[in-house]
């Protein structure tokens, strides 16, 4: 009897896995005991961190798009849909497209994330972002367009994908007005949830200094409640209210609907084991990346680490052999720190962040990384 | 206020132990986003700072903490949405 593996998602968390899991299970596939599906809604596959440098006119939205099928091993089966439900007695899929439901034996949920910036009135129309393709260019149009004025920089989702995205965006900003000999006719605020300029303590007394040497204001304590586009302010929870000319948001976030009609987590986001990644109460459903609540961050890095875990642990049950992988909590992050200088973070569930003195070198190796993912989603790195 | 027994009904919980980033108090308000008005969020936390984080972030975004309770080798507090 074949034995059905089911990925949900086709962004970086999936894509490693069933590439990994590909090489893993050759001799499996190629006796036709094992088959992989990978269901993905969209034609193509996505790599998100190139948005920050569209709205900068460094790259272009088509420079983080190729079609899926051009990532994935032929080894995997690719079916364009979408997931809107699990069926966890019968063990099958319900599907958009397809009237026939799927059946899994083993389900991995790597849905990631979504934007939802209508949970704020007004943001949508008041606001820009760069965390997705036409909000990036948008961005970039407005930024060119202005000779002056006041940007604020407002982390309004919480939790939100890559969390150092709003730190390295207020950097770059301010080195790229300054590049072109702009920078005296702008102001420029950073605005965050906490008491502090990032959730991370060691990110945030890492920062905080190097924002205020820039002339960047800080607004702390600031959970945006709502936008007016017309009188162009924000006004936060905490009653402090912001007049902008533009306003840079990272929108609220949700997780895939289905997770919650599959009844494996609420909004959108898989009740995991922070370890073994598996789904709470569910002994066949693993979850990686951004739809995994594991307290790491929502970053790329995470999702391929954890992906590498969950091909292991597949693959061994799989040969009927106990699972031992376990997640420790890794995570990587470069951190742009203007246009041309970079640091970089490694850490885990017991080891905390610890910024160094920013270089070019690894703002080159950023870049290097970025060029280099698609090699690394398609397993060859 | 920091007790040891956990007198108080939370409606839903946010299990932060171990959050590395961007960590409990991340969690929490993205929790209190999300709840009705009168909900209590249980923060299950292990970061040594949280208690008076949480009380500071609540002290000036108007909501309230009911209590504080020292599991051991965590912290349960609850946060009332006001
Ligand atoms: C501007 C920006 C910059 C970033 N920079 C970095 C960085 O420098 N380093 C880093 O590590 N991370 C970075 N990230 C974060 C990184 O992109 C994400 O953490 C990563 O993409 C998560 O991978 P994932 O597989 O969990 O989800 P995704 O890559 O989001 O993939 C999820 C896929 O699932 C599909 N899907 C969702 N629901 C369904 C369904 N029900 N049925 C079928 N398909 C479905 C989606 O369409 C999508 O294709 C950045 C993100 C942004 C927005």
């Amino acid at each position: 009897m074949t034995e059905h593996i089911a990925i949900v998602g086709g962004g970086t968390g999936g894509t490693v896995l069933a590439n990994t899991l590909a090489e893993k299970l050759d001799a499996e596939l190629a006796a036709g005991v094992v088959e992989i599906t990978l269901f993905n809604d969209g034609k193509d596959h996505v790599y998100k961190p190139v948005w920050l440098y569209v709205a900068f006119g460094q790259r272009e939205p088509a420079d983080g798009r190729r079609p899926l099928r051009e990532v994935v091993d032929d080894r995997i089966t690719i079916r364009q849909d979408y997931v809107v439900d699990v069926d966890h007695e019968r063990k099958e899929l319900e599907l958009v497209e397809a009237i026939d439901p799927a059946p899994y034996d083993k389900l991995v949920v790597a849905t990631g994330a979504q934007l939802e910036p209508e949970r704020v009135p007004g943001l949508a129309e008041g606001g820009h972002h760069f965390y997705g393709d036409d909000g990036a260019q948008a961005l970039r149009d407005e930024l060119l367009a202005m000779d002056g004025g006041h940007i604020v920089l407002s982390v309004v989702g919480t939790p939100h994908m890559c969390p150092a995205a709003p730190l390295e965006f207020t950097f770059m900003v301010d080195d790229w007005l300054r590049e072109r000999g702009r920078r005296d006719a702008f102001d420029i605020t950073y605005t965050y949830p906490i008491m502090r300029v990032h959730g991370n303590e060691h990110i945030a007394d890492w920062a905080d200094p190097r924002l205020r040497a820039r002339d960047i204001a800080i607004e702390t304590m600031f959970n945006a409640e709502a936008v007016d586009p017309e009188a162009e302010t924000i006004v936060s929870m905490e009653g402090t209210n912001l007049d902008y000319d533009l306003l840079v948001a990272i929108p609220p976030h949700t997780g895939s609907d289905f997770v919650e009609s599959a009844g494996l987590g609420d909004g959108g986001w898989v009740d995991v084991d922070k370890h073994t990644l598996e789904a709470t109460g569910f002994d066949d459903v693993y979850a990686i990346g951004d739809a995994a609540q594991t307290g790491v961050p929502k970053a790329g890095s995470a999702a391929h680490y954890q992906a590498n875990v969950v091909a292991q642990r597949v693959a061994s049950e799989v040969r009927g052999q106990p699972a031992t992988a376990v997640y420790g909590g890794k995570t990587v992050c470069f951190i742009e720190t203007g246009m041309d200088d970079a640091t970089f973070v490694e850490f885990d569930y017991e080891r905390p962040p610890e910024p160094s003195e920013p270089t070019r070198a690894m703002h080159w190796s950023k870049l290097a990384y970025n060029e280099s993912y698609w090699l690394t989603a398609l397993g060859l790195l | 206020m920091t007790t040891r027994q956990n007198h108080t009904e939370a409606d839903t919980t946010v299990d932060a132990r171990g959050a590395t980033c961007p960590g409990p108090l991340m969690d929490l308000i993205s929790e209190v986003r999300a709840v009705n008005i009168g909900t209590v969020i249980a923060l299950l936390t292990d970061t040594e700072k949280s208690p008076t984080e949480v009380q500071e972030w609540a002290d000036e975004s108007g909501n309230e903490v009911l209590d504080v309770v020292d599991e051991g080798d965590h912290y349960r507090i609850h946060v009332k949405k006001r």
